[in-house]
């Protein structure tokens, strides 16, 4: 129990050794045959069903083929027990052509095939002491033919130049993308912007919202653009506008709300609107409670107390919703009445200078 | 044999193939190669083919991944969807949306293999999983295998980066939203996190270049690294010969199955077309991740119930049940809630994985080749901390659904939550303690077969009234295969003198590495001495002859006992058959339970 390992190489050259144990290793155990060793109608047997296996191979094989032909997809797809036909019929034929294959290959070398155990020597993964001295002899000789070692201006010149080659190689990839650009993490809210149905475009009046219900609202700008003296908002700009700008409108009794103290004159009679983009990793956030005022997010089940300025009450978001200030325009439907007061989304690093 | 010779030097039997091999050699030489190769040996064992599987699911993705290439668009471009899916048609969507619906709705065996490479890939990573927890648990990892498990475990990465890459193509709204997280990962990072997500995406989250980028990933630059891989994991395996399983005749030093040609040929080519036909019945018959039911991506919209493909999962839990930290400090702001979980666990996680072997050998100050393999219980610390690995990886997969698993038990999401963060702490060094003492409990058992024999289910009554079960000795093959394992050495720092002039540093490392050795070795049991079991078989072979003088006696029917299934009952009294009783035994001191 006490023995202590020699810390040392020379144990490497060894395969670990178990054979003095007192138990004296029998040998391999004698080949047993197999029934079809031994009995020719069993050799049979086992050679039809391999070669039956191959047979309904090939004949799964053409069934695809007329299974690609004759089924229908597209707007008329031909339906087996509601399924689209097509697939199953091309997955099961394909499928069994495959695995027939496969079965009656294995099937062959587990019943025809010599199965006599055969018996490899192992060789120690090192090489030989002779392969390793002519190695280093051939290496040293490559080494001192060029003379690297005696000159160590040609030597250090070249790994500077390899060297000094990383920097365009990451300069290069400078275009990657662009700097972010001056608050890119302001969104295209700004006051007086109709807030609209995210579906239809409809400017929303308070009045339409029933108690407790939650709405998915959009920027008017995405709808009419010319209202705001905008240019129309399209393809990536406008992905990119939605991934910041999307609130959520809900309506709470107004009792149970409880503004902080800036947040007093936020809302319109109950009406509040929130980010709808989450604090954490920027899920959108949709499953409304409406007994608890409670809004979660279906990536990571963070929870949100809209009815409290939007607090985290749960889950790995940091940081609370963001609110839009909203009020009634003229003509009675919802407006903001200014950018939200912090970034949304999730967090970044410079976050805080904004 | 001249090259100079006129007639090119022809096999004994003129025949197509023999022209076809003189062909070939005169211009590649490769008969030197495959006198070796032809008829190299595989040992065989059940458990070796779940490598096989995850190559031959690598294979199937390639084949299949082509076909798709044939008609994706990796293009962001916006379209108006005007397909044969109704639900959709006239939506505005991404070419790579719309091009991934043409494939599932109007090119014929599109579907078909879309799922194909979808199952594919869920079991391409699954198979490298579960051969990953193979070759930890039987030790095949130990010298000389070491680079090959750092190949392995960086194949498990790449294979996770490329399912991810391959997830995100059909830019649908499941997809887009993992993409969104993922820009929320990256955000998180320190100091860089905005830059990093413009140069990502190409500007502002969605940008209109992330498919494209991430098509070539997925296409070339991840498979073509997998691909090296591969090959050198493959001809690894090939030089070292694989490991085996200790037994009658097959030692350390042989290597003892069947020849690659034919046997293997059949057997692993004909895996390829199970794995393969398995595979095309799957994507015939189940249906996995329907792009068309989710819609195209819209950065305002999700849908609930929101779930990565299963190997995401264990980020996914880990993101979830981390509590919302984050500092903000000298106008800077660092969300420890997405940068503990999103980025420095999973680095922690494959760290440990890929130094794991060098680690052991440290501890254990092994150096010697390895080839054959251990059983799990005879390293009963390595078999714990997988236990501990598996229920950490399992209760993080499982954080990973909470949601779903708040339904279908109809529990609280919140006490899910509270529950998962303080298990992932308790219950691995549970499952460690649990295994550990397990795998001893089995050597245990083992000793006992070495040193009494098994249990025969035959119940002795002696002449005094006392009950014993009979047990008689094993086979010499099992007895073999049982001592077929390597003599274990502590590591014990020198002391005293020995110690003069060494570095104090030096010394505390010594010590450590000793403790770490005892803890590791301790509490085994140590393979019997050849005196052992000498003594232990005379006194068996006494205790039987007494036994047989009795039941001669007696009628057979004790002897038939041994079909009765009441006969297996294990019967303890003062008088045992066994010639020792091993409970009292100390491994320190393998000598004072003999009695």
């Amino acid at each position: 129990m006490t023995d202590i390992v020699p810390d040392q190489e020379s144990q490497s050259r060894e395969i670990a050794r178990t054979d003095s144990d007192p138990v004296a290793d029998p040998g391999l155990p004698a080949h047993v045959p197999r029934p079809t060793d031994v009995d020719p109608a069993a050799e049979k047997r086992a050679e039809r069903q391999i070669a039956t296996m191959f047979g309904l191979s090939s004949v799964m094989a053409i069934l695809f083929c007329v299974a690609y032909f004759t089924l229908g997809i597209g707007e008329n797809p031909t339906v087996f027990l509601g399924l689209g036909a097509s697939n199953v019929a091309l997955g099961v034929t394909l499928g069994l052509a495959l695995l027939l294959i496969g079965v009656g290959a294995i099937h062959w070398s587990r019943k025809l095939m010599n199965d006599t155990e055969v018996v490899e020597m192992r060789h120690p993964v090192r090489s030989s002491d002779d392969d390793r001295t002519e190695a280093v002899a051939a290496f040293e000789t490559g080494l001192s033919d060029s003379g690297i070692g005696r000159r160590p201006l040609i030597r250090n010149s070249l790994l500077g130049a390899m060297g000094a080659l990383a920097l365009p190689a990451v300069v290069a990839l400078r275009d990657l993308g662009p700097l972010p650009p001056e608050g890119w993490y302001k969104t295209v809210w700004r006051e007086g912007m109709r807030i609209v149905n995210d579906v239809s475009g409809t400017p929303i009046r308070p009045e339409e919202i029933r108690m407790g219900q939650l709405i998915n609202a959009e920027p008017d700008v995405f709808f009419n653009p010319e209202e705001y003296d905008s240019e129309p908002i399209e393809g990536v700009e406008l992905q990119a506008a939605k991934a910041k700008a999307a609130l959520i409108v809900v309506r709470m009794q107004p009792d149970d709300i409880t503004p902080s103290q800036d947040r007093e004159n936020w809302g319109v009679a109950g009406i509040l609107a929130y980010s709808k983009i989450c604090t954490h990793v920027g899920c959108p956030i949709s499953l409304w409670e409406q007994q608890t005022h409670h809004l979660l997010c279906p990536c990571h089940q963070s929870t949100f107390d809209l009815a409290d300025n939007g607090k985290v009450i749960f889950g790995p978001a940091a940081r609370g919703l963001p609110q839009l200030p909203i009020a009634v325009d003229e003509e009675g439907y919802l407006i903001a009445t200014r950018d939200f007061t912090e970034p949304v989304g999730p967090s970044f690093w410079e976050r805080d200078g904004t | 044999m001249s090259t100079n010779a006129k007639a090119a030097v022809k096999p004994a039997k003129p025949s197509k193939i023999g022209a076809a091999a003189n062909y070939a050699d005169e211009r590649t030489g490769m008969a030197g190669l495959a006198k070796k190769q032809i008829r190299k040996v595989f040992p065989d064992h059940w458990s070796f083919m779940l490598g096989e599987i995850a190559l031959w699911s690598f294979v199937v993705l390639l084949i299949t991944g082509v076909f798709l290439s044939l008609w994706y668009k990796p293009s962001m471009a916006e379209v108006v969807y005007n397909g044969s899916y109704d639900a959709l048609r006239g939506l505005h969507m991404s070419e790579a949306y719309a091009s991934t619906l043409d494939i599932s709705f109007d090119v014929r065996a599109g579907l078909l293999m879309r799922q194909m490479h979808h199952w594919a890939a869920m079991l391409f990573i699954a198979a490298m999983f579960v051969h990953l927890i193979r070759v930890f648990v039987t030790g095949a990892f130990r010298k000389p295998r070491e680079i090959n498990w750092l190949i392995g475990g960086v194949l498990l990465l790449l294979g996770i980066l490329e399912g991810f890459a391959g997830y995100s193509l059909p830019d649908d709204l499941l997809s887009g939203t993992g993409l969104r997280i993922a820009d929320g990962l990256v955000k998180a990072t320190p100091v860089v996190g905005t830059y990093m997500s413009f140069f990502l995406f190409g500007g502002e989250f969605p940008g209109d270049l992330i498919i494209p980028r991430l098509y070539i990933a997925h296409v070339l630059l991840i498979p073509g690294l997998l691909l090296a891989l591969i090959g050198a994991h493959m001809m690894l395996l090939v030089y070292q010969k694989h490991t085996q399983w200790p037994g009658p005749g097959r030692t350390n030093e042989n290597v003892v199955g069947y020849p690659m040609m034919p046997i293997y040929a059949a057997k692993a080519g004909g895996y390829f077309f199970v794995v393969f036909g398995i595979t095309a019945l799957m994507g015939g018959l189940m249906s996995i991740n329907p792009v068309w039911r989710f819609g195209p991506y819209n950065p305002a919209e999700v849908t609930a119930g929101s779930q990565p493909d299963w190997y995401m999962g264990v980020a996914e839990g880990l993101l979830r049940i981390f509590p919302g930290w984050e500092t903000s400090i000298f106008g800077v702001t660092a969300t420890w809630s997405v940068i503990i979980p999103g980025q420095i666990a999973p680095m922690l996680i494959l760290t440990g994985i890929l130094f794991y072997p060098f680690i052991e050998a440290w501890i254990t100050g092994d150096k010697s080749e390895h080839h054959l393999l251990e059983r799990p219980r005879n390293a009963p610390n390595r078999t714990a901390f997988l236990a501990a690995m598996m229920t950490f990886y399992g209760l993080l997969w499982a954080a990973g659904g909470n949601d779903i698993l708040a339904v279908l038990f109809n529990l609280n999401l919140n006490h899910i939550t509270y529950f998962m963060r303080v298990a992932i702490f308790v219950l691995p060094p549970l499952a460690f303690w649990l295994a550990r003492r397990w795998c001893i409990s089995l050597q245990r058992s083992d000793e006992a077969k070495l040193l009494h024999g098994y249990e025969t289910g035959v119940i002795m009554r002696s002449p005094d009234g006392g009950y014993s079960e009979r047990h008689a000795p094993i086979s010499a093959e099992e007895a073999y295969t049982l001592m077929a394992r390597d003599e274990e050495k502590v590591y014990e720092a020198p002391a005293g003198t020995d110690l003069n002039g060494v570095a104090a540093r030096k010394v505390r490392v010594m010590q450590l590495r000793s403790k770490a050795s005892k803890y590791w070795f301790g509490d085994n049991i140590r393979k019997p001495t050849r005196e052992q079991l000498e003594e232990a078989r005379a006194h068996a072979e006494h205790e039987l002859a007494i036994q047989d003088g009795h039941t001669n006696g007696h009628s057979n029917g004790h002897a038939d006992g041994h079909s009765n299934g009441d006969g297996r009952q294990p019967v303890r009294s003062g008088s045992h058959a066994a010639p020792a009783a091993i409970e009292g035994r100390s491994s320190t001191d393998p000598g004072s339970s003999e009695k």
